[in-house]
C-alpha cells in the first residue's frame, strides 16, 4: 500500500479478528474486576481473565490466545494507569510464561487432560514467570523465595477454580462461539 | 466430555505435591539450633539455642550481652555507639547473624551444618 491510496485504506476485519476483539474486551473487564478485589498478599489475584485465554485457546487456537492475552494486558494497563510500571511488566512476564506452557500442554491428549489441567499449568507458569522477572529485576535477592510457597498455593487454587469455570463454559455446545 | 478428566486429577496431585515440597523446602528446615559467638575475630563460644541463658562477652569497649531464649537469640545490650546489632532484635533462622562491630563481637545462628551468607559464598 502506498500513500496515494490512503483515502481508500481500510482494514479487513475477519470473523476471527472480531472474536479475538470480543474475547479481549471480556478479558479486560475481568482483569479490572481482578484488580478491584482485595488481596491478602500483593500479587495474589484470582486471575479471572485467564478463563478467557483458555476459551480463546480452545475455540480459536494458540495464536488467538496470545492475542487475547496481550490485548488484555495492554488494555488493562491503559485503564488501570499501570502501563509500563513494574506491575505491567510482571503481568507480561507471567502471561508470556503461561502461554509458552499452554503451547506445550495443549498437545496433551484431550480425552485425558482438559481445561482444568491447562489452567493449573498456566497458573503455575504465570507465577513462575513473574517471580523470575521479580528475582532478576525488582528484588535481586533470594529472600523472594520466602514468598514462593503462598504464591504456589494460590496458583493451585485459582488454577483449579478458573479451570473448572472454563471447562463448564466450554462443555455444553463446544462449537458455539463464546 | 466431563468437566474434570482423569489426567486433570494427576495434574492436581502433581501441583499439590509441588506446593507441599515448596512449603517444606522454603519454610521449614531453616530452624536454627546453634549459636556461634565470635569475639575479636576468634571463636568465643558455641552454644545450643535450646538452653536459655545470658552471656556477657568481653570486647575492647566493654561487655556485649547476648540473650538466648526459647530457640532465639539477640544482642541484649552493647557498648557500641550506633546499636545496630541490638536493634536487629531476635534472630531465629539458620544463617542469620548480628555483628557489633565497635566491640568486635558477632553472633551467628546455625543448624549444625555450615551455611552460606551474603559475605562469603
Amino acid at each position: 500500500m502506498t500513500a496515494s491510496v490512503s483515502e481508500h485504506l481500510s482494514l479487513r476485519v475477519g470473523a476471527d479478528d472480531q472474536r479475538i476483539a470480543a474475547l479481549a474486551a471480556i478479558a479486560i473487564v475481568l482483569a479490572l474486576i481482578d484488580a478491584g478485589l482485595p488481596s491478602p498478599l500483593p500479587g495474589i489475584k484470582p486471575g479471572l481473565a485467564n478463563i478467557v485465554t483458555l476459551l480463546a485457546l480452545y475455540h480459536l487456537g494458540w495464536r488467538a490466545a496470545l492475542w487475547v492475552s496481550l490485548l488484555r494486558i495492554l488494555g488493562a494497563g491503559l485503564l488501570l494507569g499501570s502501563l509500563l510500571t513494574p506491575g505491567f511488566f510482571l503481568s507480561l512476564a507471567g502471561a508470556l510464561a503461561s502461554l509458552a506452557a499452554l503451547a506445550l500442554a495443549f498437545r496433551l491428549p484431550g480425552t485425558w487432560f482438559g481445561p482444568v489441567s491447562l489452567s493449573i499449568v498456566a497458573a503455575f507458569s504465570h507465577i513462575a514467570g513473574q517471580l523470575l522477572l521479580a528475582r532478576l529485576w525488582l528484588i535481586p535477592s533470594d529472600g523472594i523465595l520466602y514468598f514462593v510457597p503462598p504464591f504456589a498455593l494460590a496458583a493451585l487454587v485459582t488454577g483449579l477454580v478458573n479451570g473448572i469455570i472454563a471447562a463448564r463454559l466450554l462443555a455444553p455446545t463446544p462449537q458455539q462461539d463464546a | 466430555m466431563r468437566l474434570i478428566r482423569p489426567g486433570d486429577y494427576l495434574v492436581m496431585m502433581l501441583a499439590g505435591a509441588l506446593c507441599l515440597t515448596l512449603f517444606w523446602q522454603l519454610w521449614a528446615g531453616e530452624t536454627a539450633r546453634t549459636l556461634t559467638i565470635r569475639s575479636k575475630g576468634k571463636l568465643w563460644r558455641e552454644v545450643s539455642l535450646l538452653h536459655n541463658q545470658i552471656l556477657d562477652v568481653p570486647g575492647p569497649l566493654g561487655l556485649t550481652r547476648i540473650e538466648v531464649h526459647n530457640g532465639r537469640a539477640r544482642i541484649g545490650s552493647d557498648p557500641g555507639a550506633r546499636q545496630y546489632c541490638v536493634k536487629q532484635g531476635w534472630l531465629d533462622k539458620a544463617g542469620q547473624s548480628a555483628i557489633c562491630l565497635p566491640n568486635q563481637t558477632s553472633i551467628e545462628l546455625g543448624n549444625g551444618a555450615a551455611h552460606y551468607d551474603s559475605l562469603s559464598f
